[in-house]
């Protein structure tokens, strides 16, 4: 099946013309590439060979999968699924067992270099056992893996940053797939989950241009990870105008102000859910009511609680700053002991002057 | 291994926040003590009553221009005031630092809408630039302004300055401008006993001291 | 025994109170207290900012009682004080700061450097660096009781002279009486006019009064030269005497300084209460007044101001009664911005114009006055201490401003007392 074009593919599921240009078209802007780029994309597409693409899935949820699949209508996503040639899945492929590792090496040796490898979840570095694929370790299986890709995708928080695994104390000692992967790029295609059509917009991408978009310090594609939900998002005028929900379902909850104060991390998250949103555009979090969680940030379990305002500290203070006070207390006691002692001296070692002190002999 | 902007912010949220309260109340604790331990002899004279003059008085008095006062230096008495009050709003009416304190103290109060804040930030950095231009023509103010003046001074405008650029989104990335803010903010709390800045606590029992001398005699000051 | 750096050290150390503490901790360099003080203001030389004139003190107080100045001296990393350091600052301390105050007046974090000033003086003059003729002038008052060198003589001869002035007794060592009077040596050399003026006020006010051969003279050389000490000496004499006539109160004269020493720092020199009452002679007039037992009539139409002795109102205390005197005599009052607590300093007090080196300096600092003078647009001045008459005057002849007469309060009223108005009108 690799062997195909993808527009001959295409043809042959009945997907038309105009469908096809349509989803180009829609590629192009969600890439935020200018409208006439479509048909270019449609040219690259049509004569693209169908990638492989080796899909393994380490310490996971599945929400990354889950994401990209949950579609209730022919979408980006749905379309992606059908161009590559998605050689191994865990959750989507009807293989199981040997045969599905057969089927796996046997595309690995085919495709060597040519590939594309998709990770999601973790890597447990602490105990191999936390986490094998027949009997294979997760570290084993992805530095094989990594070495006849083309290109690596981290998607999810997991595979990007470590995710919940990786949170305090991290008891399976999880990494994120760049820790391991150090000798080509990983694409970091953050959140828990990551938007279904990111996920699908950044293989739309490689396809194209054969080349991984351009990413920022965390190894995120900037079009999708280039802004904060805080700049993006449509409650913004109630936080610069100072209207917060004070607690769930209040009167500013209900009216939609801002959800700064009930823990909203938006202002440092990087992810495309204020103005692509989830499901089709339904709605994303904020919008339902309920603060960002930072989810697409690393150690965003980490970072002081949910429900925390951004400018809150994580570290109580009651008991050192009791601590501050005493410890003053008793450094400023002992001075002031040393200052009486010195100023009763001088005091009491006075020396009644005359006239004589007036003046120097000299 | 590098530090991540986001490790940076959460060290400053954590650690650093802690490590900076702990040395302000341990700072300020011990200098106040360390002030009032010298004590002062009673006044065995007879005293004069005279309605107005006190020490609490003077502590309020002291807030208003002395008569013919701010003409002869009105870029000292304006800049002061614009500055301290600009600083005040710009510290305890913006949002974000309520909800720091509400996290602190357990209480928090009615905030003022961020584009207010980020125009009162504005004047109030431009004037200290004015501030510090007035420090070095001033022959006066030359002349027995020492290391300590100016390191304060950047010390003040820090704060200002970052989280104007972390709230615009400019310089540096989002995260690392705001670790940067918090960091800055934490160095201004650690100098505030150590320096001239212990003046936001003593300028009252200076004040108080000054109108308990003058009435003593029965003059207002 | 002679004057050392050491001693000046202990007595810095001996100074330093939490008032200092809290002073020196809070300023903030915003050079205020420059633009109140008119040696700054006068000369735009910045060395005469008042705060400046206190450095050496401060860098002692780091030194000797903050945790951080004592490890830093420990580390030898703090710049002694020395004793060429005292040297130059004793222009600042003595020539360039007449304790006038009015730069405690304004600081804006509340420091009362006019107080530090006069404890810095304490240090300075016993490690020598007090100017020549304070020390003149404290060691006359403690050998002669006098700076100007005025004895109970000259005394006596003035008395004598006023008595045949006035026709009125003017009574000497008589016990227990309302008041016993002092004079300052100033008022009988320049002044002595004073004393008939007393006279004829105290007659019609029925105020018993008298004039004492052991404790005559209200001027106080320790006060200004700083060293509590020779002042503690000199005010016990007035007390003494004062104690021996059983008097009930003694009346300051017309000068500033000496109501400081006596009403002021005196208990705390002696160390305890007086028996008696301290009053400047214009708390006493206004007293009268109030009670009706001052009577005048009539009143001078010559336009005119007054000059607030900075001893006796802004650090004295002594505030309203000097207008609501001239509101009785004087037609034609003029008051002058900056006035009360807030008006500038005649420039010779604190021992000042006992200080010949000064000189130059002292009537640079007259230009405040000057226009003041000149806004009110008077030429005739009226004052309440005659050291402020007697450097105004020189003052004003340097400015080649003849014209203008420098008068003293009390010789006002009593020109206006009732009967004398009464017997000029029969004349």
């Amino acid at each position: 099946m690799a062997d195909m074009t993808v527009g001959a593919l295409l043809r042959e599921r009945g997907v038309s013309r105009r469908t096809f240009l349509k989803f180009c078209t829609a590629l192009a802007s969600l890439m935020a590439l200018p409208p006439g780029m479509g048909g270019a994309i449609a040219r690259a597409v049509e004569r693209a060979r169908r990638p492989s693409v080796i899909w393994l899935s380490f310490q996971e949820c599945t929400g990354c999968t889950e994401s990209l699949t949950r579609s209730a209508t022919p979408t980006v996503e749905g379309l992606i699924l059908d161009v590559i040639s998605l050689d191994y899945h865990h959750t989507l492929q009807a293989a199981s067992g040997t045969a599905a590792e057969a089927a796996r090496e046997q595309a690995m040796k085919e495709a060597f270099g040519h590939y594309v490898l998709i990770v999601d979840g973790s890597i447990p570095l602490g105990n191999a056992g936390y986490s094998t694929i027949a009997g294979i370790s997760n570290a084993a299986l992805l530095a094989e893996a990594a070495k006849g890709a083309a290109a690596v995708v981290a998607v999810g928080s997991c595979a990007s940053f470590g995710g919940l695994p990786a949170a305090e104390p991290n008891p399976t000692g999880a990494v994120a797939v760049s820790q391991l992967v150090t000798d080509r790029p990983v694409v970091n295609v953050p959140g828990c989950p990551p938007i279904g059509v990111v996920i699908a917009g950044v293989v739309a991408h490689y396809l194209t241009f054969g080349t991984v978009p351009e990413l920022d310090g965390l190894g995120r594609p900037k079009v999708f990870y280039g802004e904060t939900i805080h700049d993006r998002c449509y409650r913004r005028t109630f936080y610069d105008r100072g209207m917060f929900a004070e607690s769930f379902d209040d009167e500013g909850a209900r009216k939609g102000w801002c959800l700064y104060k009930l823990g909203c991390k938006g202002p440092v998250t990087y992810n495309a859910c204020a103005t692509t949103k989830w499901n089709a555009g339904t709605s994303f979090p904020i919008q339902s009511g309920h603060g960002c969680l930072g989810c697409s940030e690393p150690a965003f379990w980490d970072v002081g609680g949910f429900y925390n305002a951004l400018s809150v500290t994580t570290i109580p203070l009651n008991k050192p700053t009791g601590i501050a006070l005493a410890a003053g207390a008793a450094v400023g006691a002992a001075v002031a002991i040393g200052n009486r002692k010195k100023q009763a001296d001088a005091r009491k070692g006075h020396q009644t002057a005359t006239l004589g002190d007036l003046e120097k002999q000299s | 291994m590098t530090v991540t902007s986001m490790e940076l912010l959460l060290w400053a949220r954590g650690p650093g926040f802690e490590a900076a309260v702990v040395i302000f109340t341990l700072g300020m604790v011990w200098r106040l003590i360390e002030i009032f331990s010298l004590g002062r002899k009673p006044d065995l004279s007879l005293p004069r009553e005279r309605a107005g003059a006190s020490g609490m008085n003077t502590v309020f008095r002291r807030f208003l221009f002395p008569p013919g006062m701010l003409r002869r230096a009105p870029v000292t008495y304006l800049g002061g005031y614009v500055f301290h009050i600009g600083f005040g709003i710009v510290l305890l009416f913006f949002i974000p630092h309520i909800e720091l304190a509400r996290g602190v103290v357990g209480f928090g109060w009615p905030g003022l809408p961020t584009p207010v804040v980020d125009l009162v930030a504005v004047i109030t950095m431009v004037t200290l630039v004015v501030m510090l231009v007035s420090r070095i023509s001033d022959p006066a103010k030359r002349l027995i302004s020492t290391f300590e003046d100016y390191l304060t001074w950047a010390l003040t405008l820090a704060p200002l300055l970052t989280g104007y650029l972390a709230y615009h989104h400019l310089l540096l990335p989002y995260q690392t401008m705001l670790a940067v803010h918090i960091l800055s903010a934490e160095l201004l709390l650690v100098a505030m006993p150590f320096t001239k800045l212990i003046h936001f606590v003593t300028v009252f029992p200076a004040r108080w001291y000054n109108g308990d001398l003058f009435g003593h005699k029965g003059v207002p000051s | 025994m002679s004057a050392s750096l050491e001693r000046g050290v202990a007595l810095f150390k001996e100074a330093i109170d939490a008032p200092i503490a809290s002073f020196f901790s809070s300023c903030v360099h915003c050079g205020l207290c420059a633009e109140a003080c008119e040696f700054y203001v006068d000369t735009g030389d910045p060395k005469y900012t008042p705060i400046h004139k206190l450095d050496p003190l401060k860098r002692l107080w780091r030194q000797e009682y903050t945790l951080v100045g004592r490890i830093a001296k420990a580390l030898g990393l703090s710049r002694p004080i020395t004793d060429a350091e005292l040297a130059e600052w004793s222009e600042l301390v003595y020539d360039s700061c007449t304790l006038c105050a009015r730069c405690s007046m304004v600081c804006p974090v509340g420091n009362d450097i006019a107080y530090m000033v006069r404890k810095m003086r304490e240090g300075m003059a016993v490690a020598g660096h007090a100017p020549e003729g304070l020390i003149f002038a404290t060691t006359r008052t403690i050998n002669v009781g006098s700076p100007m060198g005025v004895s109970i003589d000259t005394v006596k001869a003035q008395i004598r002279h006023q008595e045949k002035e006035t026709g009125e007794i003017i009574p000497l060592d008589r016990v227990g009486v309302d008041y016993m009077v002092l004079l300052s040596s100033m008022e009988v050399v320049n002044y002595p006019e004073y004393l008939g003026a007393l006279a004829k006020i105290f007659k019609q006010a029925g105020v018993t009064w008298t004039l004492s051969s052991d404790g005559f003279e209200a001027t106080n050389s320790g006060i200004q030269i700083g060293v509590s000490d020779l002042a503690r000496e000199i005010v016990q004499r007035v007390v003494d005497a004062a104690e021996k006539l059983k008097v009930r109160g003694v009346v300051s004269p017309e000068c500033g300084h000496a109501y400081t020493a006596l009403r002021w720092e005196g208990p705390n020199l002696i160390g305890r209460p007086y028996p008696f009452e301290v009053v400047h002679i214009v708390e006493l007039l206004d007293r009268l007044r109030q009670e009706g037992r001052l009577r005048t009539s009539g009143k001078t139409d010559t336009p005119l101001t007054f000059h607030d002795p900075c001893q006796l109102v802004r650090r004295g205390g002594v505030i309203d009664q000097p207008r609501n005197l001239l509101r009785e005599v004087a037609g034609d009052f003029r008051d002058v911005a900056d006035r009360g607590v807030m008006n500038w300093c005649c420039g010779g007090g604190g021992g000042v114009s006992t200080n010949d080196r000064a000189e130059p300096l002292r009537l640079a600092a007259f230009r405040q006055k000057k226009e003041q003078l000149d806004a009110a647009g008077v030429s005739t001045l009226v004052t309440a201490c005659a050291n402020c008459r007697v450097v105004m005057e020189e003052a004003l002849e340097a400015y080649h401003m003849e014209h203008v007469q420098v008068l003293g309060l009390t010789e006002l009223v009593a020109e206006h007392l009732a009967q004398a108005e009464e017997a000029r009108k029969a004349a």
